[in-house]
């Protein structure tokens, strides 16, 4: 069990990923300086859309929808630190060998 | 402190992006050569957590809110290098699937949530530890001032690319920015702290494994 500690703290970050709907919809500081100095309006729309804001489309149940988009993301997250950290030492070891 | 597209003038996109290119294209090649098969998992879980905390928004001062960045706390884990790594996956990831952060201003996001979040966290991380020495509770403090530092000056970097983009004069967004995020700072901090304590009581083990340190070669 020991040597699956990285199991452990994957289930961690889905739990705090079950979280993300008590996340405060506050401004966050830089939305809330864009607004406090009138430049918030030069923010343009990204082109198209996959899971903005982190809200899964097609969930009505908002909550859900955020917690379905959380998860998502952080075994995506997940995936592709790992995976990218296993390529390079994979390149390593095919260099060296 | 995501940077949405708008924001920031062509000249501007063009010279943070080209300065990231070459701070990432680094990252792959010093981390290639450094990064141990042991520290993978670690890698992975490191992605997964920054995700899943800057998720959670917290009140702060006056409706505004702030989250957690991450920075510092994967620089300290596992250097500055991997660490600007860990963040650009999550920037790449959030910017092209969750629609936070523009897709021009990737890379004045990159520079500053990545590369100088980890740098100035891990260099102020390093600069405590050497003073203060490696005990448990000097690595502690050293961990939250270096994550505080970080947001602090990537907060910063971000008013400069905003002031040279025109979209706020320079002597207003930057106490501005710097203000507020000095007061998520405190928080960002304290997420560090409790991750690193229970690193250090759980597997102090993992802080023990050479880190991918800054340019040198590894014995």
């Amino acid at each position: 069990m020991r040597s699956k500690w990285w199991l452990i703290a994957l289930f961690f970050c889905l739990l705090i990923a079950i979280l993300s709907p008590l996340a405060s919809t506050s401004p966050d500081g830089l939305e809330r300086v864009a607004e406090e100095k009138g430049f918030i309006g030069l923010a343009g729309n990204s082109p198209f859309q996959v899971i903005a804001d982190y809200v899964f489309p097609g969930i009505e149940n908002e909550a859900l929808a955020t917690i379905v988009a959380g998860i998502i993301g952080t075994l995506l997250l997940f995936g592709l630190a790992y995976g990218v950290a296993w390529l390079l030492v994979g390149n390593k070891k095919r260099k060296t060998a | 402190m995501h940077i949405p597209d708008g924001f920031l003038n062509i000249a501007t996109v063009a010279t943070t992006s080209a300065v990231s290119a070459a701070g990432v294209a680094a990252a792959i090649k010093i981390t290639g050569k450094q990064l141990k098969e042991k520290q993978v998992p670690l890698m992975g879980v490191m992605g997964a957590f920054i995700f899943a905390a800057q998720m959670l928004n917290f009140p702060i001062a006056g409706g505004t809110s702030g989250h957690f960045m991450g920075a510092a706390l994967a620089a300290i884990l596992l250097g500055p290098w991997a660490g600007t790594l860990i963040m650009t996956c999550v920037l790449i990831a959030q910017c092209l699937i969750f629609q936070d952060g523009g897709l021009l201003a990737l890379g004045a996001n990159v520079l500053n949530m990545g590369l100088i979040g980890s740098f100035s966290g891990y260099g102020m991380y390093r600069l405590m530890t050497l003073l203060a020495g490696r005990g448990a509770r000097s690595r502690l403090i050293a961990g939250f001032a270096g994550s505080w530092a970080a947001i602090v000056l990537a907060s910063i970097a971000c008013a400069l690319e905003l002031a040279i983009s025109g979209a706020s004069p320079l002597q207003v967004v930057l106490p501005a920015m710097a203000g507020v995020h000095a007061l998520i700072g405190l928080v960002e901090g304290a997420i560090t702290v409790v991750v690193l304590g229970v690193i250090i009581a759980t597997r102090a083990d993992l802080l023990e494994m050479a880190r991918v340190k800054a340019g040198g070669n590894p014995k």
